[in-house]
């Protein structure tokens, strides 16, 4: 097999600091974390050391407890400043970690942050090989090696320094939505608001009141809603979807389709004649088909912007080119059945996701009945029910026949702690809205008959045991421990017998109740994983965006100047959402603030001397970043634009002459690390040899 | 741990090296979510990050072969969720090519896998390492012949 013989040479890319990296002399120092006892309790981290220290190059090695701890980073700083250490590596967590951390610290030392190498020993080593601890460090001291190999080869470059536009875009108009436009267009920023509906509020205009305090949701959410649609720094884009979004931190360029509506926002006054005359009927989506609107419609009554919108598909001019019934009554020449869909082309220079969370919805032949029997509803649709301003104003009614039920069950955990479907994690929200919605229910009759079938009552927020206790000892709710197993219908009452194991009488039970309210869990939104696709977002496993740090950064992406905010994340309640909406505020603010960036050097740089302009870099490119321009010796060479060039390295991998790289992930980079992984000078050693490199105090 | 405890019984298995090359954006996180998750799988892999998948120069692989890997795994996005639009249909084609090439140096196809892990995949970088190592195990060290270099 004749393998493509890699570059005997380094290849020298055009660096814009040539020349200062002398790789040939320099000096290593390598820092090797324990981490507490997350490397060293697997890791024999004094092995990896001696290891080290026999490398070429390496002049120090230090271990620490923490590296990134202020003692662990003077270490680094002192052997830049006194051994004179030209390239530091760090052995401990993930680079998706820490990297930024001791960029940072090599910096303050003097030295160029980008001789850095991290060597990831901890997710990729002693964390995964827990149990094969001499292997684990033999392999960590092979990661080290692979590592001094690369940072040997390590370039000093400088990160480029970009305009950050003072605009945002907010996607979802749901309550962390409009908190995150909110705060930002406070502190100055201009905003664009897509939300995908005719009108913002997300779920929590859906709800009646909110936990545990008993505030009534849209009484507390309708005010932020109108100074939203009022505030001069925000413009709100309903009914509008983001289409593409290109660029990166500073400068997106974003597109929206504003969907036709079919009624003019500027001359619409809300007046709600045209529904008043129009002849067509449908379930309204926002009370989940327990009420009704007109084809012409607001979905509720305090909607913003309060703008009529015509749904095509129901609409009976489009169905037959007849009625405009709207048309005659709207005294503004509002309604317009030709309008056609707009696409906006947008700069902002911060996006915050808050695309939100869709309900679970129960599986078609589950256990609990949810399409079969009438009686079965989920903790929405009663939410729809027990609001004044919904579709039975307020009461409390069985689908069956609109009587008010004696006896109602609550069912917790539906769609969530459930391994079998998938969703192992906890929505957060269910047992504290079963909870509440019991208490509504016992208010607005107070003889029923309440049951909850609960697994582990979560109260862990503020005032929610309170609660909790107050409904189950003032209200005598009953709380039973177990998942029910079995719901029949009576087919004459319509009423459903649940059985139940009640696992702390240890006793199978059967009893019989006229409705069943399921509480479902929160899954990810369906827009939000269209949305996920177009920023490229990273999913968790339970498929709620990823934060870039569970603990320290939960409102960041991986994406620089992509915030997450609300249910997005994860399930969460109001109040968090509402924090977390403000955090991503904060974040977003801070790079408009400065009004720059700084952006990592990752971009593909062309050697001129190699480039025989065949352009297969341009053919190649996914953004057309590389151009062919005339060369300086006669003939065609690449040439990269900068500022579209996003540093993924397709164009180094097809270049026949090698001619084209990406700053930090070069060839000769890749080959050394290559190379240290399959050479064994770190197997086996003898740890009684003595440490042949000289060792700084 | 399989792989390992048979390691352990007979010293005289051959201990496979891997070299696998890992995207930032989705493998090389599903490698970490492994361990934060504490995922168990064999200790003969090094991963070497990339960017992405499409920076894979096939001589990258060669090269690894020629230096005594016994086996290469390629791991990317998956299709339709590069982090670079469309990176890895380049690693998949320059998978295609591989698998030829090395189908015709006489190096098993078990040796070479293009596989796409998601940055919530831990489970399944770890299950793609656990299987490498048992199939290697299985095929002994790689023929000289076919990976002597030049």
């Amino acid at each position: 097999m004749t393998a493509p013989a890699p570059q005997e040479k380094n290849i020298e890319t055009s660096d814009p600091t040539k020349g200062a990296g002398d790789i040939a002399g320099s000096k290593i120092g390598v820092f090797i974390c324990h981490c507490g006892s997350n490397i060293a309790g697997v890791v024999d981290c004094g092995k990896v050391r001696e290891a080290s220290e026999k490398l070429p190059g390496v002049v120090v090695v230090k271990e620490n407890k923490y590296t990134c701890s202020d003692l662990g980073q003077a270490e680094i700083i002192k052997a830049i400043k006194e051994n004179g250490v030209q390239r530091v590596v760090v052995a401990s967590c993930s680079p998706r970690l820490h990297e930024p951390t001791f960029r940072k610290c090599v910096q303050q030392a003097g030295l160029n942050p980008y001789l850095l190498q991290m060597v990831n020993i901890r997710e990729q080593c002693s964390w995964v090989h827990s149990h094969e601890k001499e292997k684990a460090t033999e392999k960590a001291a092979n990661l080290v090696q692979m590592g001094v190999s690369k940072a040997g080869k390590l370039k000093p470059l400088e990160a480029r320094e970009v305009p950050v536009e003072p605009t945002s875009l907010v996607i979802g108009g749901g309550v962390a939505g409009i908190q995150a436009a909110l705060d930002l267009a406070n502190m100055g920023f201009k905003i664009y608001l897509v939300e995908t509906q005719p009108s913002i509020g997300g779920k929590m205009a859906q709800l009646d009141k909110t936990f545990p305090t008993g505030d009534c949701a849209i009484c507390i959410l309708a005010p932020k809603m109108v100074e939203l649609s009022r505030h001069p720094n925000i413009t709100l884009l309903s009914y509008s979807d983001v289409e593409e979004v290109k660029g990166y931190v500073g400068s997106f360029e974003v597109k929206v389709r504003r969907k036709a509506r079919f009624v003019h926002e500027d001359k619409c006054v809300g007046c709600g004649s045209c529904a008043e005359v129009c002849p067509v009927k449908v379930d309204n989506e926002f009370d989940l088909g327990f009420g009704q609107r007109k084809a012409v419609y607001v979905p509720f009554p305090q909607a913003v912007p309060l703008k009529y919108t015509i749904d095509k598909v129901n609409c009976l001019h489009f169905k037959s080119g007849k009625c405009l019934l709207c048309v005659k009554k709207c005294s503004n020449q509002a309604i317009d059945h030709e309008m056609e869909d707009e696409i906006l082309t947008l700069k902002v220079g911060t996006i915050v996701v808050a695309t939100g969370f869709d309900t679970y919805v129960p599986k078609r032949k589950g256990v609990y009945k949810y399409w079969e029997y009438e009686n079965v509803i989920t903790g929405l649709e009663l939410e729809r029910m027990l609001n004044a301003s919904g579709p039975t104003g307020g009461h409390l009614i069985r689908p069956s026949d609109g009587n008010p039920p004696k006896r109602v069950a609550f069912i917790q955990c539906v769609g969530s702690r459930n391994k079998k479907i998938g969703n192992n994690y906890c929505s957060r929200v269910c047992c504290m809205y079963a909870i509440k919605n019991a208490q509504i229910v016992m208010e607005h009759e107070p003889e029923t008959e309440i049951a909850v079938y609960y697994n582990d009552i979560r109260a862990f927020g503020k005032g929610f045991e309170e609660l909790y206790h107050r409904v189950r000892e003032d209200y005598a709710v009953e709380f039973i421990r177990g998942r029910p197993a079995k719901l029949t219908l009576d087919p004459k009452t319509k009423s459903i017998k649940i059985r139940a194991e009640e696992t702390l009488l240890n006793k199978i039970t059967e009893r019989e109740f006229d409705l069943v309210v399921l509480s479902t869990g929160l899954i990810p939104s369906e827009g939000s994983k269209r949305i996920g696709k177009i920023l490229s977002l990273t999913q968790s496993p339970d498929g709620f965006f990823m934060e870039a740090h569970p603990k320290l950064r939960p409102v960041d992406t991986a994406m620089d100047g992509i915030y997450l905010a609300g249910c997005a994340q994860s399930p969460k309640d109001i109040p968090d959402s509402v924090a977390q909406a403000k955090a991503a505020a904060s974040s977003a603010a801070a790079p408009m603030f400065a009004r720059k960036v700084r952006i990592e050097p990752l971009t593909a740089i062309v050697n001129d001397d190699l480039c025989q302009g065949c352009g297969l870099c341009v053919d190649l490119c996914p953004y057309s970043a590389p151009e062919l321009v005339p060369g300086d010796k006669g003939g065609m060479r690449a040439h990269v634009i900068e500022a579209l060039c996003h540093g993924c390295g397709t164009c180094a991998a097809s270049c026949p002459q090698k001619a084209i790289s990406p700053m930090q992930f070069t060839d000769d980079q890749i080959y050394s690390e290559i190379q240290a992984a399959l050479t064994e000078t770190t197997r086996r050693h003898s740890p009684k040899k003595k440490a042949e490199a000289e060792v700084s105090p | 741990m399989e792989a390992g405890a048979q390691r352990e019984d007979h010293q005289a298995v051959h201990e496979p090296k891997i070299v696998a090359f890992c995207c930032n954006w989705c493998s090389y996180a599903g490698a970490d979510l492994a361990g934060t998750t504490r995922l168990q799988y064999p200790p003969n892999v090094r991963i070497i990050r990339v960017m992405c998948s499409g920076r894979v120069d096939p001589a990258f692989v060669l090269k690894a072969y020629a230096l005594g890997a016994d086996g290469v795994i390629v791991a990317g996005c998956h299709p339709a969720d590069c982090h670079y639009i469309n990176g890895n249909e380049k690693t998949s084609m320059r998978g295609d090519f591989l698998e030829n090439f090395l189908d015709e140096a006489g190096i098993e196809p078990q040796r070479f896998k293009v596989e796409w892990i998601a940055g919530s995949e831990g489970r399944k970088f770890a299950e793609t390492v656990k299987k490498m190592v048992v199939e290697l195990e299985k095929l002994g060290p790689i023929s000289k012949e076919a990976v002597q270099d030049e």
